[in-house]
């Protein structure tokens, strides 16, 4: 019977692989970490334009205040993730690997937040906003895509002309191994979460919506299936576990079977996707007046003290949290930014947390070698696990030798960069660096054509 | 012999004759017209196929010699003024003469001055490692080391260095084609005129930050403090982001900037060694300035920690030579 119900649960249907789990802290609760004395907000968060700071050095900010605006359409605000003075606007390093504009707040001892932000934690149920006033206050706040992405979420939620969405979907499928921040928000937050997908809903103008997560999670899973029990619009679905669910085109295959066109959106097939984490941050922007400044990160790793989820501000330096679970261990290898799949290692601890951070992963130094790279067997292993159909080990080859055209048209842009294919490879090639590398330059090929 | 032989060799030959016959026919109506000067022009030119003229290899620059009225701006870059001069006989028509040009590397950021920071073990290749992150290095605008350049460059011309992790051009074989200079991402190869008996003076540094930032992540970067400036007569230094140019064209190699460079990065390419040539700026002054900077500069050349060096905040840096600057 038990194996009845796991053969039945849903999935995507190209490629994927099943990577061991490994989420350590996954019956860990959330601890607020404390504020650390110094925290350093990047004005580029979110993909896109970065955000123009509208502070000055030696000013004094609230905590919740605008500290950058937008730059532009795809953008978003940057607020102070803590009271205090602004020590300086420098070039600092952050998670890009290289020193970009960052705005650096020596905090107060006593906080001081913003007025009308409602920073306690009663639950306001009643959605009394009309859909224009949701949006605005979601610009407003600041919301990103909290799943790592980091695509300002207002854009997504104003459809475009003649399009139309049918259906909500939330993302809480958190395939990622060792990953469990949004684990733990769906179990702790839960009900919050209720609220912000019906805002969510009401801001986009649908009737229904599914939460899609993946069957390792299956306390809250149950626990926000005991929620909607009463509400017919929500629906809550167990997704057999399979990396890259989490990716939009495929948790859209999984959960609705439509098929996102080549080039498209989510919304050519009639959907938006949203993270758990951005709607927990888009509940806390419409109802209570907080913007986003601040996160559920887990920082785990094999031999870590004490893994943990911890709810931290923007701008806090990854050492702080790595000393709050325990400190750094002796045969680190790598610290990684994310995932470890579609994560990125740093070289600097000071590097601060930002919107798309949702986990540190501490890789011991026996894992974080790569393998050497050795010539390509065709064994095609990468083919049949590319969610995206794509052939992976061709699209190296002709990056290689600079055959861009071929690549286009072999979709290269179609790849999502999950790493499946790197994960899967018998001979360690260097596969998604080099499709990456195709990614970049084809893309610019695309825009000089258009230019002319 | 066998009849069937017999037959198949005659059949065989009848029907190869007869195919000759209508393929004669055909390819005399269906004939394109070729201007055999293109074939000339090809013969000369150095057949390396590099596209350093701009064209998809030597055949399309041949076509564009010969179909140009005015090819004074063509110029194979490998062959040099001795080839165009070759084609401009062919052609009957004049050709400019160009100086030659040679490859120049814009960092001297060495193992032993830029010290690592962190370790790469991704895809060996420049543009990979760049788009991921600043480099194994403080300074995200140096060399990668992983030599794409090397790699890029059809006439062997370059080769990576093991002592100190940057790329070497050897300039007899360098023929100034631009592959390098298109290949490298942190744009850090640059062609520059050879300069009388191969002379030449450049920046060798592409760090964009204050003063005390590059100086603190490689001893011998610009620090963007316009000594250089001041020394030349002939305008040919600018300086934008705390960053030294000197333009190759006006540059009279008169070495001046070279004396006056703190942290070395300007380098001069084969003059003749250093044999009493005094320093010609006010000595008084210096020596009073310059006790804690020589203090510094000795521990960076005895090799110990770069990190040992007294942390200077960018600004302060920035400021105080700023202020040295206009004290003179």
């Amino acid at each position: 019977m038990f194996m009845l119900l796991i053969n039945r649960l849903k999935t995507f249907s190209k490629g994927g692989i099943h990577p061991p789990e490994d989420k350590y802290s996954a019956d860990k609760a959330i601890e607020i970490l404390p504020l650390p004395a110094n925290v350093k907000v990047p004005i580029s968060q979110h993909i896109g334009i970065p955000a123009v700071p509208v502070v000055e050095r030696g000013e004094h900010v609230k905590t919740g205040q605008v500290i950058a605006k937008t730059g532009g359409f795809v953008s978003a605000n940057i607020h102070a993730s803590a009271s205090g003075k602004i020590a300086k606007i420098s070039e600092e390093m952050d998670t890009s690997g290289y020193r970009r504009m960052t705005i650096m707040i020596r905090v107060d001892k006593e906080e001081e937040w913003v007025e009308g932000i409602d920073t306690s934690n009663t639950l306001v149920k009643d959605i009394t906003f009309t859909r224009e006033e949701i949006l605005q206050k979601i610009l407003e706040g600041g919301i990103v895509g909290m799943g790592g992405a980091t695509f300002p979420s207002h854009i997504k939620l104003n459809i475009p002309r003649g399009k139309k969405a049918d259906v909500l979907i939330i993302n809480g499928v958190e395939c990622e191994p060792y990953l469990t921040s949004d684990h733990r928000l769906m179990l702790e937050k839960s009900e919050e979460l209720i609220i912000g997908i019906k805002i969510l809903m009401k801001a986009l103008g649908v009737e229904r919506a599914i939460v899609g997560i993946e069957n390792n999670k299956t306390d809250a899973i149950s626990k926000l299936a005991d929620l909607t029990n009463a509400d017919s619009s929500i629906s809550i679905a167990p997704l057999k576990v399979q990396y890259p669910q989490g990716g939009e085109k495929q948790l859209i295959k999984a959960l609705i079977d439509r098929e996102v066109p080549s080039g498209g959106l989510p919304i050519d097939v009639g959907t938006v996707v949203h993270n758990v984490g951005t709607t927990y941050a888009v509940y806390e922007a419409v109802q209570k007046n907080k913007p986003l400044i601040e996160r559920i990160v887990t920082v785990t790793g094999k031999s870590i003290k004490n893994p943990s989820n911890l709810l931290v501000r923007i701008g806090t330096p990854v050492s702080d949290l790595i000393e709050a679970a325990g400190g750094l261990p002796d045969d680190t290898g790598k610290v990684i930014s994310g995932g470890p799949m579609m994560g990125k290692a740093i070289d600097d601890l000071s590097i601060p947390v930002t919107k798309g951070t949702s986990g540190i992963l501490i890789l011991p130094e026996q894992e974080s070698v790569r393998n050497k790279s050795k010539v390509c067997i065709r064994c095609s292993k990468c083919i049949s696990v590319c969610p995206m159909g794509l052939e992976p080990f061709y699209l190296m080859t002709v990056t290689q030798r600079g055959n861009y055209e071929e690549a286009e048209e072999n979709r290269i842009l179609d790849c999502i960069e999950c790493g499946s294919c790197a994960y899967i490879c018998p001979s360690n090639r260097e596969l998604l660096d080099y499709i990456r590398l195709g990614k970049s330059n084809v893309t610019n090929i695309i825009r000089a054509r258009e230019r002319v | 012999m066998n009849p069937t032989i017999i037959t198949t060799i005659v059949s065989l030959s009848g029907m190869g004759a007869v195919a000759a016959i209508i393929l004669y026919f055909v390819a005399q109506k269906f004939k394109v017209e070729t201007d055999p000067r293109i074939d000339d022009v090809e013969d000369v030119l150095p057949a390396t196929n590099c596209g350093g003229c701009g064209f998809p290899g030597c055949r399309a620059f041949a076509e564009a010699l010969v179909k140009s009225p005015d090819i004074s701006d063509l110029h194979c870059p490998v062959g040099g003024n001795d080839v165009m001069k070759q084609v401009g006989a062919i052609l009957g028509a004049e050709v400019a003469e160009k100086d030659p040009y040679v490859a120049i590397v814009k960092c001297s950021g060495s193992f032993e001055h830029r010290k690592k920071t962190n370790v790469y073990d991704g895809a060996p290749n420049c543009t990979i490692a760049s788009m991921l992150y600043g480099g194994d290095t403080g300074c995200a605008y140096g060399c990668v080391g992983l030599g794409e350049c090397v790699d890029s460059c059809d006439f062997e011309a370059m080769y990576m260095d093991e002592n100190t992790g940057l790329p070497v051009v050897l300039e007899d074989k360098c023929t100034a084609c631009n592959a390098c200079v298109k290949a490298c991402p942190k744009d850090i190869m640059e062609l520059w005129p050879k300069g009388r008996k191969g002379k030449r003076i450049y920046v060798a540094c592409m760090n964009e930050e204050k003063g005390g930032v590059a100086k603190k992540n490689c001893a011998v970067a610009c620090t963007g403090c316009e000594k250089c400036i001041d020394e030349c007569k002939y305008d040919a230094i600018v300086i934008e982001n705390s960053l030294s140019y000197i333009d190759g064209e006006k540059c009279k190699l008169c070495r001046k900037c070279v004396d006056v460079c703190k942290t070395h990065s300007i380098l001069e390419i084969n003059f003749p060694p250093p044999k009493d040539r005094p320093p010609k700026d006010r000595p008084d002054r210096k020596l009073a300035r310059t006790k804690k900077e020589t203090e510094k500069i000795e521990t960076v050349d005895t090799g110990k920690s770069i990190e040992a060096l007294p942390d200077i905040s960018p600004n302060e840096n920035a400021d105080s030579s700023n202020e040295n600057d206009k004290s003179e």
